[in-house]
């Protein structure tokens, strides 16, 4: 069981959530213009990776607001949680060449706490 | 303001219906453990559900209205004995006693549709979509701990919270209503599951303890 730290709720088992999909699959700009397969190939193709995946995901039983999550798929280490449309948080550093990104990591305490 | 003779005829009809938990009342009584914990249903309580934004001008009349509207997680606002809980960034749910409700001569949800207006938002009476579950008693915490992965200790899910969650594997919303008081809104299609599972839940305290 993962646990999740939702952006609004604070960190909640993972039966609460649902899992939509690899995250920053952008629309194309003009669908109509595109190849059957280049439209295959946004509605259904999507990255195996093994390491540290950016995805969207749904706190259902909770707020019911969407957020992407960088995951590590081979460790399940929950990396960083981000609002959609932000630019995906390890990123720039990697383009950098720094060392270890610092990733927001919004846990906190259950989200109830005053 | 409906007439007098709509009203009466409306409050003929109400005591026609049943509510979502009805048919275990006697199972309820007799699985309560008086001292120990408790449970009963609360039928038929006014609920309004609110999607608006807080901060903008059609939230703040709604605000005017309810006693504010809460701002985070967890947060229950609310005047007198209408309550207002978070569920959302830009959704919330009203509580209020069975008679608010203006089929029984009350002001809701009519008073927050003109609240509204027609700034941005939703006002709907969601009154039949959820049944109110009261747990209460020394050992009701204990008996959620079952089934809710939430951190109960009194320390951190203090009275006057409400949280969204999973309670026996069901969607409910968490109310603590006191320091050994629980609301619990199950939608009425899961009421006699979460009734049972509650009950089942409570039957340990109803033995003596083994020493
Ligand atoms: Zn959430």
């Amino acid at each position: 069981m993962l646990l999740i730290p939702c952006p609004n709720c604070g960190p909640r088992d993972e039966t609460e959530f649902h899992y939509g999909g690899q995250a920053h699959v952008a629309y194309p700009e003009n669908p109509a213009e595109l190849t059957d397969r280049e439209w295959a190939e946004y509605l259904f193709y999507r990255d195996n990776t093994k390491g540290a995946f950016a995805e969207r995901w749904l706190h259902s039983t909770g707020c019911r607001q969407w957020f992407n999550m960088l995951r590590d798929t081979v460790t399940y280490d929950i990396q960083a949680v981000y609002p959609m449309g932000e630019p995906r948080p390890d990123k720039e550093n990697a383009a950098t060449g720094t060392t270890a990104p610092t990733l927001t990591s919004p846990v906190s305490p259950e989200g109830a706490v005053k | 303001m409906a007439d007098t003779a709509a009203l009466e005829n409306s409050k003929k009809i109400q005591t026609l219906r049943k509510s979502p938990a009805s048919v275990l009342r006697t199972a309820f009584e007799a699985g309560s453990v008086p001292g120990t914990v408790e449970l009963r249903e609360v039928p038929f309580l006014t609920m309004a559900g609110l999607r608006v934004d807080p901060a903008g001008e059609a939230g703040k009349r709604l605000g005017t209205v309810t006693g504010g509207l809460p701002s985070a997680s967890g947060e229950v606002r609310g005047s007198g004995d209408t309550a207002v809980l978070w569920l959302g960034p830009a959704e919330f749910l009203l509580v209020a006693p069975a008679e608010s409700h203006e089929s029984l001569g009350g002001e809701l949800p009519r008073a927050l549709i003109a609240a509204l207006g027609d700034g941005e938002g939703q006002v709907v009476d969601l009154s039949a979509n959820r049944t109110t579950l009261e747990l209460s008693g020394p050992r009701a915490s204990a008996v959620l701990e079952k089934g809710c992965a939430l951190d109960l200790h009194p320390r951190v899910f203090k009275p006057g919270t409400a949280l969204s969650t999973e309670i026996g594997g069901i969607p409910a919303i968490l109310w603590k209503t006191g320091d050994e008081t629980y609301r619990i809104f199950p939608r009425a299609s899961f009421a006699e599951f979460l009734g049972r599972w509650l009950l089942d839940a409570m039957r340990e305290y109803a033995s003596t303890e083994v020493p």
